[in-house]
């Protein structure tokens, strides 16, 4: 059924009063060769049964295995109300609609979010959403570019710590619009960003330095000697940060003295299953004076002209609606579907919730790395405080281990020889509220008796 | 009718310019321009120490609905900016050739007010429109 409403002769008839004689005309000022003819890897079109049978084969495909996989995108429980609200037909939608203020509801959902997060992260403000948290680290380093006005260089200092597909994202994003983002090095004995890494870049013009708490590796950075660093140097701060950290841990807006400029992550871990990569939501907060340089919608709370209590999106000037090519951001819309259900998840938990999620999560990924580190040729790489990930280092390569607990229904963690080549065979792993102890003694013993097995072949 | 004082120049763009007895210029937006903007709720003033070449955007004027680029009606580096709109963005449409000036200027070498319009001018051109 095709849902293009226009027949051949609606389109006929209105190139006809146009004076046109064929839609390809209209596209004349595309020079030629920035045209694409074809589209090589996308498929032909398939009718609706042959699409509801592929999606029904791939949805088969995401597994049920038992997951120990986190590396930015996190495995937590997901409370029934949470998609039972999101999908009813009044807020079932991923755009905030034409006219907003008609739409009430809608409005008071984005206020009550952004409420959040910026209760969460310490911070004085936040967006309605952003695509995901390697979006929003990109769109972070670009409003600190605008935001710091007296530092002429552009450049960013991102330690080789943040998660290395958030990097490639802020890389790809930025590229082209004159950022520097420059690799800080890792320290290979605590996993973290050495402050001593940054004397180097003393006195000289540092735009902002992106700091993630917890880092990839599940590692803790010394955030108040970078943060102090960045405030005596002129750098802005951007923190990346996992929202279910910020129950147990110090909130951007308190780091080092005065705190980080800009927080932003992915808020995923609040309500969004896996689906194997996305949809994911991004979230986005700063202090109050860099607002302006802000991309993305903000809902506010206001009065109308009774004095009665209502919402309205606001500071549009910053949008590209208004402001076209000089907008803060070409992203006119939000993750708003996902923004609700992590605004119901948010809810449902409460303070104490999310606090007792955060604790077990510590709580199961100590069990796990205790059981898998007692194997022979498998130990910590890392000394110094972490949250719920750990890097395990095995005295063989890790992807056939992998391969083999995958075969058994386990799902062993990340292989980092390929981003982390450094770190030898190394295999980035996470326990999260929604692993027991049965899951970690299955896990471990697998394992176990998988090395032996090499070890005897 | 807006004012248009005779003691000024003016830009097609609805800047004003005056020379200071140093010979610096202070910039601003006219009266007819504030006007058209309505309310204004916040003004970016550029940083001082920027070098600007003339027709360069150099401050943002954003009202309740709509924000405009200010472009500096002559080429030279910024000695100040009107630090009190960033709290009273208002002074501009109170007192558009006064306390709601916007940056303070220094001309480039060769850099003159007089290539730009006089108050007939520009007078002129508003009633036409522009």
């Amino acid at each position: 059924m095709p849902y293009i409403p226009h027949t051949g002769a609606d389109v006929r008839a209105m190139l006809d009063r146009i004076g046109v004689d064929c839609i390809d005309q209209l596209f004349d000022e595309i020079p030629p060769e920035l045209r694409v003819d074809s589209l090589p890897g996308v498929p032909a079109p398939l009718s609706e049964m042959e699409v509801a049978r592929l999606a029904a084969e791939r949805a088969a495909m995401d597994s049920r295995c038992l997951n120990f996989i986190g590396a930015g995108a996190y495995e937590h429980h997901i409370p029934a109300p949470v998609w039972a609200l999101a999908t009813r037909g009044e807020i079932y939608s991923a755009y905030t609609p034409y006219q907003a203020e008609a739409s009430q509801g809608t409005l008071q959902i984005m206020y009550e979010y952004q409420s959040m997060i910026a209760g969460l992260t310490g911070m004085d403000v936040s967006n309605a959403s952003l695509y995901d948290g390697a979006s929003a680290l990109a769109e972070a380093c670009l409003m600190a570019v605008r935001a710091h006005r007296r530092s002429q260089s552009a450049r960013i200092l991102m330690p080789a710590s943040v998660n290395p597909v958030w990097r490639k994202v802020a890389r790809a994003i930025t590229e082209g619009q004159r950022l520097q983002l420059e690799t800080l090095p890792v320290d290979p004995a605590r996993g973290t960003t050495d402050p001593k890494s940054l004397e180097r870049y003393t006195g000289q013009d540092v735009t902002a330095i992106v700091i993630q708490q917890p880092n990839f590796f599940g590692q803790l950075e010394d955030i108040e000697a970078l943060t102090r660093w960045a405030r005596a140097n002129g750098a802005l701060v951007i923190a990346a940060v996992n929202p279910v950290s910020l129950a147990l841990l110090a909130p951007p807006g308190e780091w080092g003295e005065g705190g980080a400029d800009i927080a932003c992550g992915d808020a995923q871990p609040f309500g969004v299953p896996l689906s194997s990569g996305g949809p994911y939501v991004g979230f986005m907060a700063s202090r109050i004076e860099h607002v302006r340089q802000m991309p993305g919608r903000i809902a506010g709370r206001t009065v109308d002209a009774d004095g009665r209590p209502g919402f309205t999106l606001t500071l549009q000037a910053r949008e590209q609606h208004i402001r076209r090519g000089k907008a803060t951001s070409n992203i006119c819309t939000n993750q708003g579907l996902l923004m609700t259900a992590a605004t119901i998840h948010l809810a449902l938990l409460g303070p104490a919730g999310l606090e007792r999620v955060a604790r077990a999560c510590v709580a199961r990924t100590q069990e796990l790395i205790a059981a898998l580190t007692r194997i022979d040729g498998i130990r910590c790489a890392f000394a110094g405080p972490r949250f719920h990930e750990a890097v395990l280092q095995f005295d063989r390569p890790v992807a056939p281990l992998l391969e083999s607990l995958a075969a058994e229904g386990i799902i062993g963690g990340l292989d980092l020889s390929r981003d982390y080549p450094e770190l030898g065979h190394a295999l980035l792993t996470c326990a999260t509220e929604t692993r027991t102890s049965a899951d970690v003694e299955c896990y471990a013993s697998l394992l176990k008796r998988l090395l032996g097995r090499q070890a005897a072949a | 009718m807006s004012q248009i004082p005779t003691d000024l120049r003016y830009t097609k763009s609805h800047e004003w310019v005056r020379t200071l007895p140093d010979g610096s210029v202070e910039i601003g937006i006219t009266d007819h321009a504030q006007h058209a903007l309505g309310d204004l709720v916040f003004v970016e003033v550029p940083e001082s120490g920027r070098k600007l070449a003339a027709g360069d955007a150099c401050a943002v004027v954003e009202s309740v609905k709509a924000a405009s680029d200010v472009y500096s009606p002559l080429g030279g580096e910024v000695v100040a900016g009107n630090g009190l709109l960033a709290t009273q963005p208002e002074l501009i449409n109170t007192d558009p050739y006064g306390q709601g000036w916007i940056l303070r200027l220094k001309p480039a070498t060769g850099a003159s007010s007089t290539s730009l319009m006089t108050s007939d001018a520009y007078q002129a051109e508003v009633a036409a429109g522009g």
